[in-house]
């Protein structure tokens, strides 16, 4: 099989960039931390009215800056709808829905999930300024998606 | 008519495919072209929404935003394309093989039960029943028509392969020892690729939604179907994208006046595409919760690999290309690139359709990449790539091949060559300034598939590319607009072709015939190579999560 020199040139270079990329992505996850959801708490609808009530949103500090919130998603809000943080607090976010798929983006963040029924989401971050961080669901959950949102209240202390 | 309509085509072309048949590509492509026409109207719709003009009010039919979406959505991507695809690969593989189909019987029934299949999607979409986007996700659930209505479009295809298959196995008893013509190879390596593919949303459909949806099972799990959907969601964008690389590769250098640049690099970029297709659906799952890390980094490489047969492709077409540009006197390292006919709709379409997908390639490998994947997922970034690659680099190659094609297999001449000359070129400013917005909007965060226009959270940055969204759209679908007067209008008129149309077939440089290694013109080693890539990539992860098999009741909020 004969291959034109220059073509060769040409599939070694896009190969080469390729693996560059890939390294690259690599090296994001082991040494910067890049972290995505991965495998997850199951969620069994019997449990979920179950002893901790896990319907109920709530926020919860774990120690001196370190926050936990427990979030539900049904069509169509978010519970809780507000959460305030001081600043410089590392929040980790268990989310699961009630119904049907949702997602859970903070704006300004990356924090940016799926919520799918029977799974729990979960994603930490650290908020580092204050101000108000707008969080929507960026997955199509019905006529009234567009009105799911809420808020990240980073207070300065 | 009959009669005049083959001497008109006759003279000057070897081979041509009997009336039946022609009359059965035209119809699959005018059937695919008629929901386009529908699609591309409620794009505007939506570009305009998201400026903050909401016309659904005055739109029959269409109550609200999402249901027009789902209607844009799975009327250009499964059945636009599909029908398309349908009508030219069988002529395609008629044309290539040089012999009726086996059998032109088939291919009719084939046709005709895709079409009960699409008016059953067609009636439950414009009834607001089955709004749930074309991505079907589950526990969102649709009327049982709609998962019927998809079920037996991909039953079509199948059928599609049956008769290629047949006909192909017919050539080779007839011409013993002789390698497989190429636009008739990659044909089958189109239809290899994605009915392998098919398998996870036909699990997906027969075993899950439908019976669902029908209220025999009482739930289905979200994240298996999910998954099993994403199986198949992505090389479905290749089931999409080959037929316009068997248009880039074998036919447009013909049209340029160029030669096939090199025939092994082709069969094996066809090839390449059977097992690298299917592995990498976990890149649609990055941030889904209950997918493990280590696969998903898995898929990520295999996305990475996939990319390498476009790379292969890029050079050949583009080499392919330059032969026909410099035999037309081009001169200089670009001077080739003027002199090709850019004059002629057909490839001036074609020609513009790759300068876009070049873009859409370098925002998918962003997409690809999973740490930048957490910024742009589920926002208009996401749109603002594959309006490139499917809505541009697919969409307007077909229209270009139209060009052609259709006046090619109905003995007609084309309707409107003047508003043809301008469509391509509107269709990629347009496309410039539409993607550019929706990208932009989507790195600031705008989520996709929302009505962005009545969110009470729409961020005061977003205006501007919102507008860019709407003017861009605007300009696409005057495009549009041209496009189907140009179709319609020949596919209705009265007026025979005056000169005769020919097939345009670009032959190698050097056809090394004999040389040519017996691996690049078989497909089971490649078939074989899938199921074991597909089993050790997807098996564990499905085998976990069938074990989890968790129910959630349908929903229809919509
Ligand atoms: C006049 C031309 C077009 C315009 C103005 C247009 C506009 C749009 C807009 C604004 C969206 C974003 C909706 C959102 O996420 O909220 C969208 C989505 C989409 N478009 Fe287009 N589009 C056009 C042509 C096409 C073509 C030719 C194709 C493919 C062949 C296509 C395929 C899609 C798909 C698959 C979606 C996503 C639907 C979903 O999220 O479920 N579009 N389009
Ligand atoms: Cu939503
Ligand atoms: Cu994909």
């Amino acid at each position: 099989m004969h291959i034109d020199r220059y073509e060769r040139m040409w599939i070694t270079l896009a190969g080469v960039l390729l693996i560059v990329f890939a390294v690259m992505l690599g090296f994001s996850s082991a040494v910067l931390g890049v972290r995505l959801p991965g495998l997850s708490d199951q969620l069994l609808p019997t449990t979920a009215a179950g002893p901790h009530d896990i319907n109920q949103g709530w926020v919860r500090e774990l120690a001196p800056g370190r926050y936990e919130v427990n979030m539900r998603a049904r069509v169509w809000n978010f519970n809780p709808t507000e959460i305030r943080v001081p600043v410089g607090s590392t929040v980790t976010f268990y989310i699961h829905s009630e119904d049907i798929i949702h997602g859970f983006k903070i704006q300004d963040t990356t924090v940016s999930m799926m919520i799918i029924p029977g799974q729990v989401a979960k994603a930490t971050y650290t908020f580092t300024k204050p101000g108000e961080y707008l969080f929507v669901c960026h997955e199509y959950c019905g006529a009234g998606h567009h009105f799911m949102s809420g808020r990240v209240i980073v207070e300065a202390l | 008519m009959a009669a005049t309509m083959t001497r008109v085509v006759a003279r000057g072309d070897a081979y041509i495919p009997p009336e039946s048949e022609r009359k059965l590509s035209l119809a699959f492509i005018a059937v695919g072209f008629a929901h386009l026409l529908v699609g591309v109207l409620l794009g505007l719709l939506q570009g305009l929404e998201h400026a903050g003009i909401d016309l659904y009010a005055y739109v029959p039919l269409i109550r609200h935003y999402y249901q027009g979406l789902s209607i844009h959505g799975v009327f250009n991507v499964l059945v636009f394309t599909t029908c398309f695809i349908g009508g030219f690969l069988m002529f395609v593989v008629g044309r290539g093989l040089e012999r009726p189909l086996e059998t032109a019987g088939l291919a009719w029934a084939t046709f005709w039960l895709m079409a009960v299949g699409i008016v059953m999607v067609d009636y439950t979409l414009f009834t607001n029943q089955a709004s749930v986007l074309f991505t079907s996700y589950a526990p969102l659930q649709a009327h049982p028509l709609y998962y019927l209505g998809l079920a037996l479009v991909v039953v079509g295809t199948w059928l599609m392969l049956v008769i290629t298959l047949r006909t192909t196995l017919a050539w080779r008893r007839e011409n013993p020892g002789k390698k497989l013509p190429l636009i008739a190879f990659a044909a089958n390596a189109t239809l290899i690729m994605w009915t392998l593919a098919s398998v996870g949303i036909a699990i997906e459909f027969v075993g899950f939604l439908i019976p669902w949806s029908l209220g025999w099972l009482p739930g289905v799990d979200p994240l298996l179907t999910r998954t099993l959907f994403w199986l198949t969601g992505h090389p479905i964008v290749y089931f999409w994208l080959l037929p316009a690389y068997i248009s880039w590769y074998f036919m447009l250098p013909k049209q340029a006046g160029g030669k096939l640049f090199s025939e092994s690099l082709a069969r094996l970029a066809f090839l390449l595409f059977i097992p690298l297709s299917l592995p990498v659906g976990f890149h649609h799952q990055y941030l889904d919760p209950g997918v493990s890390e280590g696969y998903k980094a898995i898929h990520a490489f295999l996305t990475f690999a996939v990319f390498m047969p476009s790379a292969m492709t890029a050079f050949t077409v583009l080499a392919s290309l330059e032969i026909g540009g410099r035999a037309r006197g081009g001169k200089g390292l670009l001077g080739w690139v003027t002199r090709l006919p850019w004059n002629d709709p057909a490839v001036a379409a074609q020609l513009l359709a790759m300068v876009l997908f070049a873009l859409g390639g370098v925002s998918g490998l962003i997409n690809a990449s999973y740490n930048m994947n957490l910024v742009v997922h589920n926002t208009l970034f996401v749109p603002g790539h594959f309006h490139l690659t499917v809505g541009s680099a697919v969409a307007l190659t077909f229209m270009g091949v139209s060009y052609w094609l259709v006046p090619y297999l109905s003995g007609k001449k084309l309707f409107s060559p003047g508003l043809a000359k301008w469509q391509p070129w509107l269709w990629f400013v347009g496309m410039l300034i539409m993607s550019r917005g929706m990208s932009w909007m989507g790195i600031l965060g705008a989520p996709r598939r929302t009505a962005l226009g009545s969110a009470p959270y729409f961020m005061a940055d977003w205006t501007m590319p919102a507008w860019m969204t709407a003017i861009g759209g605007l300009c696409l679908t005057i495009s549009g607009i041209f496009f189907f007067i140009t179709l319609f209008g020949t596919l209705l008129s009265k007026e025979k072709a005056t000169e005769p149309q020919q097939v345009p077939l670009a032959e190698p440089v050097e056809d090394n015939g004999d040389k040519l290694p017996g691996w690049l013109d078989r497909f089971t080693p490649w078939v074989t190579a899938t199921v074991i890539i597909v089993l050790i990539t997807y098996g564990p992860s499905i085998v976990r999560m069938a074990g989890e098999y968790t129910v959630f009741p349908g929903l229809r909020p919509y």
